[in-house]
């Protein structure tokens, strides 16, 4: 059996949906950060069949919360200090994401408008469809 | 500082105060001559327009201010890759208000982001059309007194044409407001329309590919063009373009007192033949444009006219 050992002060995230960790490991950019990271792929879930989980060491006070309810608002977020779990942060899905996703209409001015930041808002939240701030074209 | 970007950008009580100082401009223009003296519009019209245009320049004329500014992208610093920010912000520093015409969508709302004068949308693709969207709302009340409790038939190019997706925006604050969506299934109202506006304010509405059937019910009939710019393929505008005419046969259906629109510039979408009925509202609505306009330049400028 795979082993990793527990952290002392970090974040768990735990409950991702099979397959999505190195999304997610890429737009919280945290092959950028000077920290610990492992990722765990396809462990056995009573509750998913199977999921991945992301163990990540040091402070996390800048995480981007938004992205990852975007991506999935069911991960569970476990804020852990001197090994042991002080919160969990529930995540719902973001009012507005902005540089997260890219609009691909190309009558939309974010295809031609150079540092434009490409801002979306939630239009519904039931079917999570989100639609470009600027010409309101729906992200498939 | 106030931009207009969308229909929205005014609520209920602000349009219903510019409609009505439109309708003073209409009913006494030398009082309004010299509002804006001093006052310089500027036009960026990246892409081709005659009438809106043209009746933003009559606005600003009327009003005693002057008018700066380029017809066509070709003759702007756009042809050497400047981007709308760049010159929104050098037009800043030159005019006291500009209109914008862009063919990308949201190009008016970058625009107003980074402009230090106010801005109005004159068009931005296929999106968004709001100061045609005053001026129907204006003749819509002129011809009938009201804006609610109507019922509204939109026909023709309902994808793309951002005239009928501000009027829409508009109408759906009104109380008792229906609409007949007339449209060949290509060129359907976009599903955001549908969802975030129609759906989401209980409007009622149907849609349909037949006008002929549509005549009797309506209270106005706003019809559009086929617009050949906003297509990627040429055989579809080629067979789409005279999918509905509005001839005098047509208007035998239609009740007395029910108006036809149209944003102009028409193509075959209405016969010349209906240019003389007292229904066909379409030139006297051109003329509510530059009143409409004038109305809106003196709002955002916050000129108090105390003629």
């Amino acid at each position: 059996m795979l082993t990793i050992s527990g952290i002392r002060e970090g974040v768990v995230l735990d409950h991702i949906q099979a397959g999505k960790s190195m999304e997610i490991y890429r737009l919280l950019g945290l092959g950028k950060m000077d920290c610990t990271v492992a990722i765990i792929k396809n462990a056995k879930s009573n509750k998913l069949g199977r999921k991945d989980i992301i163990k990540i060491e040091g402070s996390m006070d800048n995480l981007d919360l938004d992205i990852l309810g975007y991506i999935d608002h069911h991960i569970t977020v476990n804020v852990i200090r001197d090994d042991a779990i002080i919160e969990k942060k529930r995540l719902s899905l973001p009012d507005k994401l902005v540089n997260v996703i890219r609009c691909k209409n190309p009558r939309c001015i974010t295809s031609i408008e150079p540092g434009l930041p490409q801002i979306f808002y939630l239009s519904d939240r039931k079917s999570e469809r989100y639609r470009c701030r600027y010409c309101d074209e729906k992200h498939e | 500082m106030r931009h207009l970007i969308s229909p929205l950008d005014f609520s209920v009580s602000e349009i219903e105060r510019l409609l009505s100082l439109a309708s003073d401009i209409g009913k006494n223009r030398p009082k309004y001559a010299h509002a804006c003296d001093g006052k310089k519009l500027a036009v960026l019209f990246y892409e081709p327009s005659t009438r809106t245009r043209l009746s933003f320049e009559s606005a600003m004329l009327n009003l005693g201010g002057s008018v700066l500014g380029f017809s066509s992208a070709d003759s702007s610093s756009a042809a050497k890759g400047e981007s709308v920010s760049d010159t929104i912000r050098v037009i800043s520093c030159y005019a006291d208000i500009c209109a914008i015409r862009h063919p990308k969508e949201g190009a008016a709302l970058v625009a107003a982001s980074k402009s230090s004068i106010p801005v109005i949308n004159a068009g931005d693709g296929g999106h968004q059309h709001p100061t045609q969207t005053l001026t129907d709302l204006l003749t819509i009340h002129s011809l009938k007194g009201k804006l609610g409790n109507l019922t509204v038939g939109l026909c023709g190019d309902l994808k793309f044409g951002r005239t009928v997706h501000s009027l829409i925006h508009a109408l759906i604050r009104y109380p008792g407001i229906r609409f007949v969506l007339i449209s060949p299934p290509e060129l359907r109202i976009p599903d955001y329309i549908r969802e975030n506006f129609l759906d989401a304010a209980g409007i009622e509405y149907r849609e349909t590919t037949d006008l002929d059937d549509a005549m009797e019910e309506l209270d106005i009939l706003y019809m559009t063009r086929v617009q050949k710019e906003r297509f990627f393929n040429e055989e579809d505008y080629i067979r789409m373009k005279d999918c509905y005419i509005l001839d005098a046969e047509k208007m035998k259906r239609a009740k007395p007192d029910m108006y036809v629109l149209h944003p102009l510039p028409r193509v075959n979408e209405i016969s010349v033949e209906v240019d003389d009925d007292p229904r066909a509202a379409y030139f006297r609505q051109a003329q509510y444009g530059v009143y409409v306009r004038m109305a809106l330049i003196l709002t955002l400028l916050e000129v108090n006219c105390l003629c």
